[in-house]
């Protein structure tokens, strides 16, 4: 038997794909293919469906889609604005300053992102901290309206998940050969035409894994649209943990699923072959 | 005015904290030479270069390109080129985009710069690569394409630090030739920095040998081997040997040194001045000593003692034989321009001999 491995090729990568592979088939192959067979299947019946598809294609549902990647792609943009000039900011700081400030940036992963959005709810209610500061130095009279609205939910998305934006544009730049830079220079390019032409296709490889690291979690995300948005803001995330829980409706919520899965990696599949055609053979 | 100089530094100094990376440095770099700093790691050279291509700014004194001030000038202005040690060439770009960056840059026409371009890798011997990735080529390749990246320019000075570091020996000894022949060939000014000696006697019009901040000696390299106005220059340029002694007098462009009480007469050194008294070296390098058979010696000649040997190395080109002076160890080459294999022919351990030298061939030098 071991010598039958050792001699096969096909044997031997199959044994070394085995361990990996059987936990991939347990914890997503499986889980995978349930919410596909479920969202085929009349939950009252047990027959065969297309309602949940045919639901999902309702405009109510089409909207809230296009909304849901409309929020995704705008957090993940300006998650990219301020990663990018904090990421080069912290990759220039002298070595022990770095990691300090990478530990400030991981800090919050250690607590429960649940009680961070509270906590971020908490600060921008009518009376909490932000609203009475501003109003005991009179800048205003009545307390602003910042939660339950589309922007407080974006502030909660960005805030959520800006460090999966820093990681990896950090890493990168922390690689970054500064030589490149000295060289475009000598050859004429002034700061700009550096940064265009040099470093951001360089550095490219972090911006395209911050930006799916970002907008998978937002356009998915539904405790950020539930706890900041209040009911105004409806995310598909929101719509789809709905049918699970109170609807009971796990058809139409599979189905559902799998169309966000599907839109993702669209998306993810367009963003990687135009960041390919960018940074060509690294 | 007209200025034959392509670079011209007039009292540089450059600071890092509290340490002089660059000290009070001045040269003049005329039109298209082949200009050479030498010294060891850390002497000030690659610091230098970097001012001159603008990636440093001096702490003071003047750096002029062609005549005018460059400082404050950022690199990207100013019209001259390096090759970068690590090469650093775009790992993103082929071959062709690298190359034709710096034109691309000036805003040339498409047209222009692909003529350009393979202009520029025909004359480093790679027209065929410009499809190619950086990663895709060996150091060999990748250093001709930051040769032919920086050439294509047109720059009023290239600068050189020291590209052929990380070849292997053979290939930096072709390189060397090559990138003398291509100097003249496209009659540009040539800053280079290396540590290697050897590099720099093969290539250079002039050199300067730095040391700690300090450009001690500028010459031809002629100038810089046989009169070195140092002791440190006459140690790192080749190899020489030190005699330590004290003037005993001085005429004219000569002078005496005792060594182990014997009186030996060199050329006075350019450094510094000297006067009798003084504690000296008597530089004199292994293959300007003389070694004569006992009795054959003209010992009417200056510099012409009875010695002992002490140790004897056959290496071909010439016997190695360390002698012994009283205390001092003198290292003499002696040439083996004779064919035989008798070894009764070349001089034995403990055998007695006489050395000499015509005062021309050592140099008195102080500290």
């Amino acid at each position: 038997m071991i010598q039958k491995i050792r001699e096969s090729k096909t044997a031997q990568i199959f044994t070394l794909m085995f361990p990996g592979g059987f936990w991939m088939v347990l914890f997503f192959f499986i889980p995978l293919l349930l919410i596909g067979v479920i969202s085929f299947v009349d939950g009252n019946t047990g027959q065969f469906t297309l309602d949940g598809y045919a639901q999902s294609f309702d405009p109510l549902y089409l909207n809230i889609f296009a909304e849901s990647v409309w929020i995704a792609l705008l957090s993940t943009i300006i998650s990219l604005l301020i990663a990018y000039p904090l990421s080069l900011w912290m990759a220039r700081l002298p070595k022990k300053w770095r990691t300090a400030a990478m530990f400030l940036v991981m800090i919050p992963f250690w607590t429960n992102f649940l009680v961070r959005t509270y906590a971020l709810q908490f600060l921008m209610r009518s009376s909490g901290p932000i609203n009475t500061v501003l109003m005991s130095f009179g800048l205003i009279q009545e307390p602003l309206q910042m939660l339950n609205t589309p922007e407080a939910v974006m502030i909660g998305l960005v805030y959520g998940n800006l460090p999966f934006m820093i990681l990896p544009i950090y890493t990168s730049l922390e690689k970054f050969d500064w030589t490149m830079i000295e060289a475009a220079n000598d050859l004429g390019a002034n700061a700009g035409s550096a940064f265009r032409k040099v470093m951001l296709p360089l550095t490219a490889p972090g911006v395209l894994a911050g930006s799916i690291l970002t907008f998978v979690p937002a356009i998915g995300s539904y405790v950020t649209a539930d706890l900041m948005g209040g009911g105004k803001a409806t995310m598909i995330g929101r719509v789809i943990a709905g049918q699970f829980e109170q609807a009971q409706n796990w058809t139409f919520g599979s189905a559902m699923s799998l169309l966000l899965m599907i839109i993702v990696t669209a998306f993810a599949l367009v963003y990687f072959r135009v960041g390919r055609g960018e940074r060509t053979t690294l | 005015m007209p200025n034959d100089n392509a670079v011209e530094l007039n009292d540089v100094v450059k600071m890092f904290g509290d340490v002089a990376a660059v000290d009070h440095v001045s040269m003049a770099i005329k039109n298209k030479e082949f200009f050479s700093m030498l010294g060891p790691s850390g002497c000030g050279k690659t610091t230098t270069l970097r001012m001159i291509a603008g990636f440093e700014q001096p702490t003071s004194g003047q750096i002029l390109l062609h005549g005018s001030d460059m400082v404050g000038t950022p690199s990207f202005r100013r019209n001259v080129n390096t090759v970068f040690q690590s090469y650093a060439l775009f790992p993103h770009m082929t071959v062709e985009d690298n190359v034709g960056f710096g034109l691309e840059m000036k805003h040339i026409s498409k047209e222009e710069i692909k003529k350009r371009v393979a202009d520029a890798l025909e004359l480093v011997r790679l027209p065929q690569m410009a499809k190619r990735y950086p990663k895709q080529m060996s150091g060999g390749q990748q250093q001709r394409v930051a040769l032919a990246r920086a050439l294509v320019n047109k720059p009023q000075v290239l600068l050189l630090d020291e590209p052929l570091g990380a070849l292997d020996l053979k290939l930096r000894k072709e390189m060397q030739i090559e990138l003398k022949t291509m100097q003249r060939e496209v009659g540009i000014t040539f800053i280079y920095v290396t540590h290697d000696q050897e590099e720099a006697l093969t290539m250079s019009d002039r050199i300067c040998v730095m040391s700690k901040g300090k450009a001690l000696q500028i010459g031809t390299p002629i100038e810089i081997y046989e009169r070195p106005n140092c002791q440190f220059v006459a140690d790192f340029i080749g190899e020489t040997n030190f005699l330590q002694g004290k003037v005993s007098a001085v005429n004219g462009d000569y002078a005496t040194v005792l060594v182990e009480d014997r009186p030996f007469i060199g050329r006075k050194g350019t450094g510094a001045s000297i006067t009798p008294g003084m504690d000296a070296v008597l530089s004199v390098r292994p293959e300007k000593i003389q070694l004569y058979d006992e009795g054959k010696a003209d010992t009417s000649k200056p510099n012409t003692y009875p010695v002992l040997i002490s140790t004897v190395a056959y290496v071909g080109s010439d016997t190695r034989v360390l002698i012994n002076l009283g205390k001092q160890h003198i290292d003499v080459w002696d040439e083996n321009n004779f064919s035989t294999l008798d070894p009764n022919f070349y001089y034995r351990a403990g055998e007695k001999a006489w050395l000499g030298f015509p005062p021309d061939n050592a140099l008195v030098l102080v500290n």
